[in-house]
């Protein structure tokens, strides 16, 4: 009998303090709300870690149903929490780094008005990605998808005063609706041919045997991949999560980079089985993947916001974790997402102490030369941009390095996967060294503004570095940047093995024909083939080449931003139209508003609205009230206001009816 | 043979909201005829009135929670009544329960707003009540003349409550459109009635399905169908036949269309259920299909420039309207608890809404555009956060009603297989979004532009409010036991 | 006999008119009066229908019909006054302050 852990309890602390907070927050001093805040984030920490102490004694996967949710005919969905080594891994994931950023938050917001609103959101926002890690059906999974999306839109607004972040608040939910809805429809999908939306039913249900077999799988992996792009920012809904960098800095870290943009990773790999039935689907994935990895990377290349550089990382990054997946490396992804929460929430809390330090500057060509200014920032940074680089022995370097080579040798992968991958690798290398070099080296370039900032009160002006709720933080996920990956991918991938490898299929471990080639767990039926394809390449090679790649942007990078701070400018005018597009993100909000936006909305106006000029909200519709008034008198008049009309239009539509219900009977 | 006491337990909610409502009527005659003869001084008198109508409304609210117990004690008398006119079953009760909520809901809102729009209210509870009667009636008749009253007492009620904000132009407007353009719809329904009479022989709603089923289908049948679904149609606001709902639910009270935009839409589509589904009519899923797809988007596309809440809402319900459609295009065994749990939830999220806009509103309805909600946010809190929970049931975010009513009725409709109507359906509730979002933005997010004032929540709306917001929530979080009993009874009824 | 279906054609007749009359009239009353029409026309079926089936049940109907549009008609003549009030018209295409 496996004991009774209680998951329940994880999300149910955050979503307490989430209630304390928001409810009496308002009377509370602040050093009350931060008490409230943290205690019960280091609860559900402090929790998850006990879990995880008890979690050699369960048979896996470990579920513990609360109560029937809903019961309609066959269908039937449970309040149940479903624990085994992902949901374990992506649990402290969350509990840990988020209570890190809760404590850095402390510092960061100190001055803030709305103090008490903001942790409320931010208890709120762990207590939904709990809900969604912790889900043992796709239903409260959903609930929680939904939820950290909620969350997430209140905190990218939470400067509301500034029109950009309202913008990017709602841009970032409208965005992530288009893929929600396909979550959803894979949803009905599953419900209506598995009978169940349970994680271990759907993965018995799904096989080719299926009727409509693997294209019925396709379908529903497909939908499940535009959900995960939404939330993930894969292309091409990325659009929002460069824009969503309007929230506080804590929020970036923690949302948008740690966490919850990582939710479609984890949404994929729950969905392994149906994803290892529909290799078209799986394919899909990996371009996707690709693509983004490169195509954010690019445009990371010529950001200047200090944010900004690092939210096209994260598009970047969050590829690389979909390559992983879609060439069937699962564990390589979740081992990426890992150590990619622990180097680019540092990245993210780093640049917030940055943009501190210097009054709220996040233009990288007006800062430099803070080596000296802000050491621990600067040593912490440096730790994770040599992570995230993928310098040896690193975190990044290990994850990296295990999807590539997966990349590389999978079944489903290619050689074209893999020198995509490397090739961003290096502008990965590129565009970080590229802003460590013009923030920290150099001389200062940033006018006296900082003098007179906000901060203030802290009793010093000038540049001047975080205190220390902010830097501890910051060292501990420097050390897990540094430290994260020595458990190495073969081990963590025995580890997550059994998630991987359903339990109902008995698990032979075969040991890798290379020496230091992940151990594969194949199932006795041979739903996947794990193996490899044969291919005469020694692993060193290929970590050799990569780190090489890493290399070569370090110096790279110094030559260009460090020694020759000239050059960068010559070559953008070398480069010319290409640089312009680059730089413009290729246009691609542009090209989104002209052909969805616009006529969507100037379409509603033509015909439902008369050209009256009203100041609608958005600017953008002004213009096009004009084009509406020489819209023809026929569809003017569907609201007219005159009665006759009205009736004309019943009269019309009750003749058409009954002609077609006529036609019905004939035929 | 007379009818017997069960035949009257059955009918127990529609003689407790009658009997009220008479109640109502007579006491405001009363106080009204003794008002006269004894003050002559004018502001005596008004403060008379102020009481006179609190007790009214209190009778009335008394009414509508009298009519909530005897539906509990309706249900213990399932069965038919008066000769097959009348049957309870549990999908009957189902509605009466909601239709006496929503009345007790709305009466709990009026008496705000009675008093800050100076409306003489004596009628106006009595009509509610008749009105809710009507409305009651309907989901439990199973005769096409039983409905056809029905249908015309919840009507005329409306007709006249759309009219009660007696000094503004547009509110007697909205009360004459609403009054023709509904007196149109219902000679269409009538039509039909009469045209499925001749194909059939009979009005009796079981019969006829009895008959449609046993035999070739006679085209008289067909169109009697288009017919009756022009009428009913035309009462739930579903594209084409929409075009009164902007304009009747601007110039209504506010109350009155958190009233009409619920209760007697409930009730027609409980009427529209028995129809398509126990009547079996023919050619439902096309015409449904191509009917909920137009309202969807017209009521979506409509919503997206609308500056005025109200007309902003009589979009949205337009919308919904099309979405609870699609439930009537899926099969009986799923669409039918899809239909009942998503009016359910229309209806909390809805009559909220309302309530809110009524509020704010304040005297005159004057502030009733977007721009007057900038900044509520800080303003309001408590209004704020519980309108934006509110539209957030109508996006159909999750842990609110509206995401499950949007799930289960997109599920029920894909395992019909109407692939094409779900994308569009999808689709549509993407676009929604935009507009319902606009309005958060606006509140939160927008500095006010000038000083509307917020009054104090007075008690009785505090409840309307907390009803709602619970009622929302609720579904939201634990939708299981209603679907279950819906479920069940599309069980027992397909037996 | 005369057959059913001069009746109804008679009866589909009349309420054409209705329809018609209710779109091309401007006056309220006139167009309300139109709807009378609609609904005698759907009487007529009702009756004619009822002689054909031998059922009762749809002259009863008609009765019903005939009392529920002479409530509607007092209703609607309140509400045709209270616009008159405020508008001093009857002119139905003057009525149309809400709109778009």
């Amino acid at each position: 009998m496996t004991p009774n852990l209680h998951l329940w309890l994880i999300p149910v602390l955050a979503l307490i303090g989430a209630a304390i907070n928001g409810l009496f927050g308002k009377r509370f001093s602040r050093q009350t709300v931060v008490a409230v805040a943290l205690l019960f984030s280091g609860a559900a920490f402090a929790f998850a870690l006990w879990v995880a102490s008890q979690f050699s004694s369960l048979t896996t996967p470990h579920i513990e149903t609360l109560a029937t949710w809903i019961r309609a005919g066959e269908f039937r969905a449970d309040f149940a929490f479903y624990l085994d080594q992902l949901s374990l891994v992506m649990l402290l994931v969350v509990t840990g780094v988020g209570f890190l950023i809760h404590i850095y938050s402390v510092g960061y917001m100190w001055e803030e008005g709305g103090f008490y609103r903001f942790f409320a959101y931010l208890n709120l926002f762990m207590f939904f990605m709990l809900t969604l890690v912790l889900a043992s059906n796709y239903l409260l999974m959903f609930i929680g998808w939904e939820g950290v999306g909620l969350a997430s839109y209140l905190l990218i607004g939470f400067w509301f005063t500034k029109d950009s972040a309202a913008a990017a608040g709602k841009k970032a939910f409208i965005v992530n609706r288009i893929g929600d809805f396909g979550f959803l429809i894979a949803l009905f999908l599953m419900i209506q041919h598995f009978g169940s939306l349970d994680f271990a039913q759907v993965a018995r249900g799904a096989s080719p045997a299926l009727p409509g077999g693997e294209a019925l799988l396709t379908t529903i992996g497909l939908l499940l991949m535009v959900g995960a792009a939404g939330k993930s920012a894969q292309i091409p809904l990325y659009v929002w999560l460069p824009d969503a960098m309007e929230g506080p800095t804590p929020v970036s870290a923690l949302i948008h980079a740690a966490t919850m943009v990582t939710a479609g990773v984890y949404m994929v790999s729950r969905s392994h089985v149906i994803f290892e039935h529909a290799p078209g689907a799986m394919m899909v994935v990996a371009i996707i993947g690709t693509l983004t990895a490169l195509f954010a990377a690019t445009i990371g290349m010529c950001q200047t916001d200090i944010k900004k550089v690092l939210a096209y990382s994260t598009v970047s990054q969050l590829g690389y974790m979909f390559i992983a997946c879609g060439v069937g490396a699962f564990s390589a992804g979740i081992f990426h997402l890992m150590t990619h929460a622990f180097f680019k929430g540092l990245l993210f809390l780093a640049a917030g102490s940055v943009i501190h330090a210097v009054g709220g500057e996040q233009d990288m060509r007006k800062m430099g030369g803070l080596r000296t200014k802000i050491p621990w920032t600067f040593w912490t940074m440096t730790a994770g941009t040599f992570a995230i680089a993928g310098f040896p022995p690193l975190a990044g370097f290990f994850s990296k390095d295990a999807i590539l080579f997966k990349a590389f040798t999978s079944t489903y992968g290619s050689w074209i996967y893999w020198a995509i991958g490397v090739f961003t690798a290096f502008l990965t290398s590129f565009y970080m060294f590229r802003q460590w070099f013009s923030t920290f080296f150099g001389e200062y370039r940033g006018d006296d503004r900082a003098d007179f900032h906000g901060h203030g009160e802290h009793g010093h002006g000038g540049i001047h570095e975080s205190p220390a709720v902010m830097l501890v933080p910051l060292v501990i996920l420097a050390l897990l940047s540094v430290c994260g990956g020595w458990i190495g991918s073969e081990r963590f991938d025995k580890f997550l093995a059994p998630a991987f490898h359903a339990s109902e299929f008995t698990p032979v471990v075969q040991h890798g024909a290379m020496g230091m080639g992940p151990d594969t767990v194949v199932p006795a039926t041979p739903v996947l083939p794990t193996g490899r394809r044969d291919v005469e390449v020694s692993e060193t090679l290929l970590t050799g080449i990569s780190v090489a790649a890493a290399l070569l942007g370090f110096l790279l990078a110094g030559q260009l931003y460090y020694r020759r701070r000239d050059l960068p400018g010559k070559i953008a005018r070398a480069l010319g139209g290409f640089y312009e597009t680059v730089l413009h993100k290729y246009y691609v909000d542009k090209i989104y508003a002209a052909v969805f936006v616009k006529p969507l909305i100037e379409g509603s106006t033509k015909l439902l609205w008369h050209g009256i000029d009203r100041d609608v909200i958005d600017a953008s519709i002004d213009n096009s009230a004009d084009g509406a008034r020489e819209v023809s008198d026929a569809v003017r008049h569907m609201q007219s206001g005159n009665i006759r009309s009205y009736a004309g239009w019943v009269a019309a539509g009750a003749a058409l009816v009954i002609l077609y219900m006529v036609w019905v009977g004939t035929r | 043979m007379l009818p017997q006491t069960a035949d009257y337990m059955r009918l127990l909610p529609e003689i407790v909201l009658t009997v009220f409502g008479m109640i109502v009527m007579v006491m405001d005659a009363a106080a009204e005829g003794r008002g006269e003869g004894r003050s002559r001084g004018r502001s005596i008198g008004r403060i008379k009135d102020r009481r006179i109508e609190k007790i009214l409304g209190a009778v009335a609210l008394v009414g509508s929670l009298a009519a909530i117990t005897a539906t509990f004690v309706q249900a213990q008398y399932p069965g038919f009544a008066f000769w097959n006119m009348v049957q309870v079953d549990s999908f009957s009760v189902f509605f009466h329960f909601l239709v006496a909520a929503v009345t007790a809901v709305v009466i709990l809102t009026s008496f705000e707003y009675m008093e800050v729009q100076q409306i003489r209210a004596g009628e106006y509870y009595a009509l509610i009540l008749f009105g809710a009667a009507g409305m009651s009636l309907m989901s439990s008749a199973v005769e096409l003349v039983l409905v056809f009253i029905a249908l015309e007492i919840s009507s005329i009620s409306t007709y006249v409550l759309a009219g009660f904000r007696r000094r503004a132009a547009i509110s007697s407007e909205s009360s004459v459109k609403y009054f023709l353009l509904g007196s149109f719809a219902t000679a269409f329904f009538l039509y039909g009635v009469a045209l499925m009479f001749g194909a059939t022989g009979s009005t009796n709603i079981a019969t006829i399905g009895d008959v449609l089923r046993s035999g070739q289908i006679p085209l008289l049948a067909y169109a009697g169908v288009a017919l009756m679904f022009v009428g009913l149609g035309f009462k739930v606001a579903a594209a084409p036949f929409h075009i009164w709902t902007p304009d009747v639910y601007e110039g209504a009270p506010s109350p009155v269309v958190g009233f009409m935009s619920t209760a007697p839409k409930a009730a027609v589509f409980a009427v529209l259920l028995r129809i398509m589904f126990e009547a079996h009519a023919p050619g439902r899923i096309g015409l449904i299909w191509v009917v909920a797809a137009l309202s969807m988007t017209i009521g979506n596309l409509g919503a997206l420039v609308q500056d005025n809440i109200k007309r902003l809402l009589a979009y949205s319900s337009i919308a919904h309207a099309g979405y609870l459609l699609v439930a009537y295009a899926a099969l009986p065994d799923n669409g039918i608890p899809a239909a009942m749990f998503y009016t359910a939830s229309y209806a909390a999220m809805n009559v909220g809404a309302f309530a809110v806009v009524s509020h704010f509103g304040s005297a005159g309805e004057r502030y009733v555009t977007l721009g007057d909600y900038s900044g509520l946010g800080r303003r309001s809190p408590l209004l704020a956060a519980t309108l934006t929970i509110f539209l957030l049931s109508l996006i159909g975010i999750p842990i609110t009603g509206g995401f499950f009513a949007k799930f289960y009725v997109f599920s029920a409709a894909l395992q019909a297989n109407l692939v094409g109507l779900v994308i569009v359906g999808v689709l549509n509730s993407a676009v929604g979004a935009y507009y319902y979002l606009r309005i958060i933005v606006v509140m939160y997010m927008r500095e006010p532009q000038q000083e509307v004032p917020v009054a104090r929540i007075p008690v009785g709306l505090g409840f309307a409010l907390a009803i709602s917001l619970v009622t929302t929530i609720y579904l939201g979080v634990l939708p299981g036991r209603v679907l279950e009993y819906a479920s069940r009874t599309a069980t027992a009824w397909m037996r | 006999m005369v057959p059913v279906s001069y009746y109804l054609i008679l009866s589909g007749i009349l309420f054409a008119c209705g329809v018609t009359g209710f779109l091309i009239k401007r006056n309220i009353i006139t167009i309300f009066m139109s709807i009378e029409l609609m609904l005698n026309g759907v009487n007529l079926s009702f009756v004619a229908f009822a002689a054909e089936w031998k059922a009762l049940s749809g002259q009863v109907f008609v009765f019903f019909v005939m009392v529920v549009a002479a409530a509607e008609a007092a209703v609607g003549l309140a509400i045709i006054i209270a616009v008159y009030r405020t508008r001093e018209t009857l002119n139905v295409d003057q009525v149309n302050l809400l709109k778009l």
